[in-house]
């Protein structure tokens, strides 16, 4: 028997999709039009020849919600795969981001200090501002964030995640 | 347009499948007229326009393709419905850009939810124009994407007869559905090459039919140990094929158990039989909904769990084991969680079901079978469907009645008789009191709910059947959805009957009216009727009126014996509801039966009221 489980629970979602005008729209427009979240989502060509591309979605749901999600994404047409990263087994999961600080003195100071203990790298610099890139677990982005917003926190571009299974095996 | 391209592809020779075939003197409106050919289309539903005026040079030139001009694009996919659904074919459709494509969208969606196979072609302005507000230029990809089963734009050539042929085998395997083409108008009037279908496996597209032979094991092992087994039966059964129906037939006899079915797969096992319990669900009959409800084994077969079957989710058939077959992975599970879900074709579980009925060498519990049939009839002695239709020849007549006798009097004629109907009670009575021997002789909108299905829907199905018996069971608000379509009924000579159960009010809505709203009939009724008699006459038909129960038989073998259209406006009580029924947010066993039968108050609760 199916779980009956409520509680909610978040599902890291890969699928390789053809790579045609409108596949990604079909993608998000599932999400959209049935109420799913989407957590954060992003996609690239993967194969020489551009023609699959990868995209990586986190989600959330009971689980019976993420195993519908994961039928509806696997019954379009122009899907070729879809994998539960989360419930296959383990994966890795990294994100990037460029987070702007703008700030002088001491807390200039202490931001960059920071950075360096989470080896965020400056990759501009101003005598006023950094902008820093780091790159992670998603868990470990937002800590770097929650660190930086009492030291200039100004702006945030984050990736959303990569993801793909640890192992010898393939999606 | 790039003509070198377009070249190339021309370039190419014959070979094996997929390939190109030199045909240089084609432009993209021949081609796809060859494709048509190649998918053995015989009809084409459709309505002209600027972006498809080359498609319809190309179809004067040519005589084997047949195309039907109906009166509007919505008709043209329910006609295409229609057909689909009558013949097992793909329907097909051609529209222009713009509102041509806009307007078949209420159609697009009734055939997605209703799982019917359609491509439908749609013009677009020239590619070089897509995007720059162009005049009858709409997105309809995007418009339609959620549609739709899938849909293409082709903006090269050398992709269009490749593409179509792939929009038909969309369209028609797996769970079908329809399938939007859009064409723009420059790739229709320049060179294209044609290629042939290709039989290679699609690069993502693979349905999967073959169900496992261990989840059939499992499912039989579930079966044979049943005390309380029911068949519920759906749609997909009839999208399966008349084999399946054939198959289904088998299982059902070999079995020895009850079998109901949903709006939708009424047909697939023979109404008449006395193993069948009549439709379950809202308003389904009795035994079939406490049978739902008491059963140890549920064993849905290609019907989807919908909420006008289940009722109260929570509430629905409690104590028992779940089978599910669907040949749509994202329908196991979706809303009631199974015990053993077989992803496959219908017509294929069934027979691997019965053959593992064989190979299982567990004994079914006659004793305890005689006891569920003993409780089952019990159920149906309580005669759900019973009215009552007084008897004098000045009686006004029960809409009921009038469908019984229409059945009854159109099976003395021997004729294959197909029926659509449009939405509303009238619906719920031609499921209830007209019968289905065979599969495909059943056409309603059943998903969507879409008033104005029936008269176009019947155009097509008279298209595909032009010795057939079809009649649109009607409302009188419904018909005038679509009524534009007695032209094309004109036109074709099509002997449609449009048999309309007058009750002069939107009569579900009124029935809800009166059931959960006070009787506050707020705009339910339907003022300003025409005269369908001399509505009939101006569209070159014959129109009859039966007004008492004296003059339904008469009415009745008259336009059976016609054998051109008619219109039969049959004045029918106004005031009678739809019963069975289990209000929204019911459960199965807190069904509210007529009048004539027990009375037995069901709780509307205010949650059911918020319900639709
Ligand atoms: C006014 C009104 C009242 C209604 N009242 C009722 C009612 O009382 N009772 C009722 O039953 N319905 C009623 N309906 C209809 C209801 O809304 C649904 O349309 C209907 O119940 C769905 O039927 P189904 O479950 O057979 O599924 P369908 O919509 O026919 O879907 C078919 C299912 O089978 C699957 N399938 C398709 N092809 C195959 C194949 N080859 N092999 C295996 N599986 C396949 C599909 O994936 C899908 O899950 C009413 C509709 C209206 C408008
Ligand atoms: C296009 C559309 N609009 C509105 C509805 C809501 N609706 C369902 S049944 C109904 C009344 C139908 O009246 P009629 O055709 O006379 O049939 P009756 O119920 O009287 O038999 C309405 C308005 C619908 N199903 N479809
Ligand atoms: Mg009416």
């Amino acid at each position: 028997m199916a779980s009956t489980d409520e509680t909610e629970i978040t599902a890291v979602i890969s699928v390789l999709v053809e790579n045609e005008a409108g596949a990604l729209a079909r993608v998000i427009g599932l999400f959209s039009g049935r109420g799913y979240n989407i957590e954060s989502l992003t996609v690239a060509p993967v194969e020489d020849g551009r023609n699959r591309s990868r995209i990586n979605i986190v989600t959330s749901g009971t689980p019976m919600i993420i195993e519908q999600i994961k039928a509806l994404l696997d019954r379009l047409v122009p899907v070729h795969r879809v994998a539960d990263l989360t419930k296959d087994g383990p994966h890795v999961a990294r994100e990037m981001a460029l987070i702007k600080v703008v700030s002088t003195g001491e807390l200039r100071s202490e931001a960059l200090r920071i950075a360096d203990a989470f080896r965020a790298r400056p990759v501009d610099t101003t005598t006023g501002s950094f902008v820093f890139e780091l790159t992670g677990a998603t868990d470990k982005l937002d800590a770097f964030i929650e660190l930086m917003r009492p030291l200039g926190l100004v702006e945030i571009s984050r990736t959303g995640i990569a993801a793909i299974a640890r192992g010898p095996h393939t999606i | 347009m790039n003509a070198t391209t377009d070249l190339g592809d021309r370039r190419q020779h014959a070979g094996q499948d997929g390939t190109a075939v030199s045909t240089p003197s084609l432009n993209g409106a021949e081609v796809l007229l060859r494709v048509l050919q190649e998918q053995e289309v015989e009809v084409v539903f459709g309505y002209p326009g600027g972006a498809v005026l080359p498609i319809y040079d190309a179809l004067f030139k040519q005589n084997s393709i047949r195309h039907i001009l109906v009166r509007h694009e919505q008709a043209a996919v329910h006609a295409a419905e229609g057909y689909a659904r009558s013949t097992g074919k793909t329907g097909v459709v051609l529209v222009t850009s713009g509102p041509g494509a806009t307007n078949a969208v209420t159609g697009l969606v009734d055939a997605l939810m209703d799982s019917i196979p359609l491509v439908c072609l749609t013009g677009q302005v020239p590619t070089h124009m897509i995007g720059n507000d162009a005049f009858q230029e709409a997105d309809t990809t995007g418009i339609t994407r959620p549609a739709t089963k899938h849909n293409y734009l082709v903006k090269r050539a050398g992709d269009l007869a490749r593409t179509v042929h792939e929009a038909f085998y969309v369209a028609r395997s797996g769970r079908p559905g329809p399938v939007v083409v859009d064409l723009p108008k420059d790739i229709m009037v320049g060179p294209a090459s044609y290629t042939v279908a290709s039989t290679a496996p699609h690069r993502s597209y693979r349905p999967i039919t073959e169900p496992r032979i261990e989840a059939i094991r499992q499912a039989v092992a579930l079966i044979k140990r049943a005390k309380r087994p029911l068949f519920y039966t759906g749609g997909g059964v009839i999208n399966a094929g008349p084999a399946a129906s054939e198959a289904l037939g088998r299982l059902v006899r070999l079995t020895g158990y009850p079998c109901t079915s949903t709006l939708m797969g009424l047909g697939a096992y023979p109404t008449t039989d006395p193993q069948f319990l009549g439709m379950l669900g809202m308003h389904g009959t009795f035994e079939a909904n406490l049978a739902t409800h008491g059963c140890d084994v549920l064993i849905n077969l290609g019907a989807r769990f919908d909420d006008r079957v289940t009722g109260r989710l929570d509430a629905f058939s409690p104590g028992s084991a779940k089978i599910h077959v669907d040949i749509d992975p994202s329908s196991i599970n979706k809303i009631v969680p199974v015990d053993v879900a077989v992803v496959g074709d219908a017509g294929r579980a069934i027979e691997m079901m019965i053959e593992a009925w064989h190979e299982d060498r567990a004994e079914p519990d006659r004793e305890a079978l005689a006891t569920w049939w003993r409780q089952i009839e019990a159920w149906r002695g309580i005669d759900s469907l019973r009215y009552s239709q007084d008897p004098s020849p000045s009686a006004i007549i029960k809409p009921q009645h009038a469908v019984k006798r229409l059945y009854e009097l159109a099976r003395e004629t021997g004729r294959d008789s197909f029926v659509t109907t449009e939405v509303g009670q009238h619906q719920m009575w031609a499921a209830q009191y007209y019968a289905f021997e065979k599969p495909n002789r059943w056409m309603t909108s059943g998903g969507l709910g879409t008033m104005g299905y029936g008269l176009p829907a019947a155009v097509g199905v008279q298209v595909g059947h032009p010795e057939a018996l079809v009649i649109d069971i009607a409302g009188e608000a419904s018909t005038l959805m679509n009524i534009q379509e007695l032209g094309t009924i004109c036109q074709y000579r099509l002997p449609v009957k449009l048999f309309i159960l007058n009750n002069r009010y939107m009569g579900m809505v009124r029935q809800w009216q009166e059931l959960l709203h006070g009787s506050r009939y707020s705009e339910s009724y339907s003022e300003a009727l025409p005269d369908f008699v001399k509505l009939a006459e101006s569209f070159h038909g014959t129109g009859m009126r039966a007004t008492c129960l004296g003059e339904l038989d008469d009415t009745i073998r008259a336009m059976l014996a016609h054998d051109g259209p008619v219109i039969a406006d049959i004045c029918v009580d106004e005031a009678e509801n739809c019963f069975p029924m289990i209000p929204s947010g019911a459960a199965h066993n807190e069904m509210i039966l007529g009048p004539d039968q027990n009375e037995q108050a069901a709780r509307i609760t205010v949650e059911g009221m918020m319900l639709v």
